[in-house]
């Protein structure tokens, strides 16, 4: 398989939010506005490619049945040197996005793709899988924070179209769950169908 | 692949793990620890210096505490030329929607409410985060305001305060934190009465 299809099929054909539905944890709790899905998504992306490129290079050196308390260090050191480097450069995200960031440690994408990928390919295959795997991730979380944006609060990333309040559901917890069911339907609908 | 698992492959595999991630972000801790400080120093002073009036000392390095009930609550001296121009006090509530909400009090001598400021909170976005001075108008009407004579509560529980719309719960929360602010005030004037 080319590196570029290990993109794609992340992103599109084994998309995680709205195929495999992992990780629901973070994208049903951090996406009331576009901005801080796509902190979000991003965060697990940075997270992503470093835990698939340090696990396919170390796999061969770990006894299987250790593996997994092996890869789940791996990833705590990572989330945790994500945490501090967010602390310094964007303190504002990091406080909207607070307990997720740890959160991503037992994020099942994160070790989802160390099993089923990085620990049986190389370095540059496991690199194009977690971007794929991340971007596909931080595009749904990005355009489900965009819808609940939208019709929740009448502004798009920031920027307010709607003078006053909009339909308030959609920036508490229930609208995360419609919102996302009618994003998986189109999603089904238009894209998956077409790619089958 | 991974290598069979003995007892011993497997005790030294994950203790290098550790060792090696814990030296990893012992490094990235070192290199970090003193931008953040220095961040969440900014941070308050930024706050500090948008509730009270024009100061030239450096009340974060003149911060002193003040118990409120069980609460030690921190209070921020601002002077010019020598001569008391305020104080900035670090109230809470445990009251707010999403958890406690941080705020900055700036108090007049004569115990005026010059201006608040938001300094952390969990808020739903587009609802309790109005209190937010950049969201909405809401904070500007505990400008200028004396709790002796202003009842710090929404007008729904027959006090002086709009609150913001769909958001009562942060509304009070808001009250309760300068309410707890006032109080801490209070108890700096009686102590200084009694020096005098």
């Amino acid at each position: 398989m080319g590196r570029l299809k290990l993109i794609t099929r992340g992103i599109i054909q084994e998309n995680p939010t709205f195929v495999l539905v992992l990780g629901m944890c973070p994208t049903l709790g951090t996406t009331t506005s576009a901005i801080n899905g796509m902190g979000m998504g991003l965060a697990t992306t940075f997270v992503l490619i470093l835990s698939n490129m340090v696990i396919s290079l170390i796999a061969g050196l770990i006894p299987a049945k250790v593996r997994i308390p092996s890869y789940i260090v791996v990833i705590a050191t990572l989330v945790t040197i994500l945490q501090l480097l967010m602390q310094v450069f964007v303190p504002s995200l990091y406080e909207t996005l607070g307990l997720f960031i740890p959160l991503i440690v037992v994020n099942c994408i994160v070790l989802g793709r160390a099993e089923a990928f990085a620990n049986k390919n190389g370095v540059l295959d496991s690199a194009c899988d977690g971007i794929g795997s991340g971007l596909g991730f931080t595009l749904a979380l990005t355009s489900l924070g965009l819808v609940r944006e939208i019709l929740g609060s009448g502004s798009a990333f920031g920027w307010k179209f709607i003078e006053g309040d909009g339909i308030l559901a959609f920036v508490l917890a229930p609208g995360a769950f419609i919102a996302l069911g009618y994003l998986m339907v189109l999603y089904n609908k238009f894209v998956k169908s077409k790619i089958q | 692949m991974a290598k069979a698992s003995t007892f011993r492959n497997m005790v030294v595999c994950l203790f290098l793990i550790c060792f090696v991630c814990s030296g990893l972000l012992a490094v990235v801790n070192a290199l970090t620890e003193a931008p953040i400080a220095e961040a969440n120093v900014a941070k308050i002073n930024a706050s500090i210096a948008a509730v009270v009036p024009t100061f030239d000392n450096e009340p974060s390095s003149e911060v002193f505490q003040v118990t409120v009930g069980s609460d030690a609550i921190s209070v921020y001296p601002a002077t010019l030329e020598g001569a008391l121009v305020g104080y900035a006090v670090e109230t809470f509530s445990n009251k707010g929607f999403g958890g406690r909400i941080t705020l900055m009090v700036g108090f007049q001598p004569d115990g005026t409410v010059y201006n608040t400021s938001v300094v952390s909170h969990a808020e739903t976005p587009g609802l309790g985060d109005k209190m937010d001075a950049s969201k909405s108008n809401f904070s500007e009407q505990f400008k200028g305001i004396h709790p002796s004579t202003f009842r710090l509560a929404v007008k729904k529980d027959g006090g002086d305060i709009d609150a913001i719309t769909a958001s009562t719960i942060t509304s009070r929360a808001f009250a309760d934190a300068v309410s707890r602010a006032y109080e801490a005030f209070l108890l700096i004037e009686n102590d200084s009465k009694e020096e005098m």
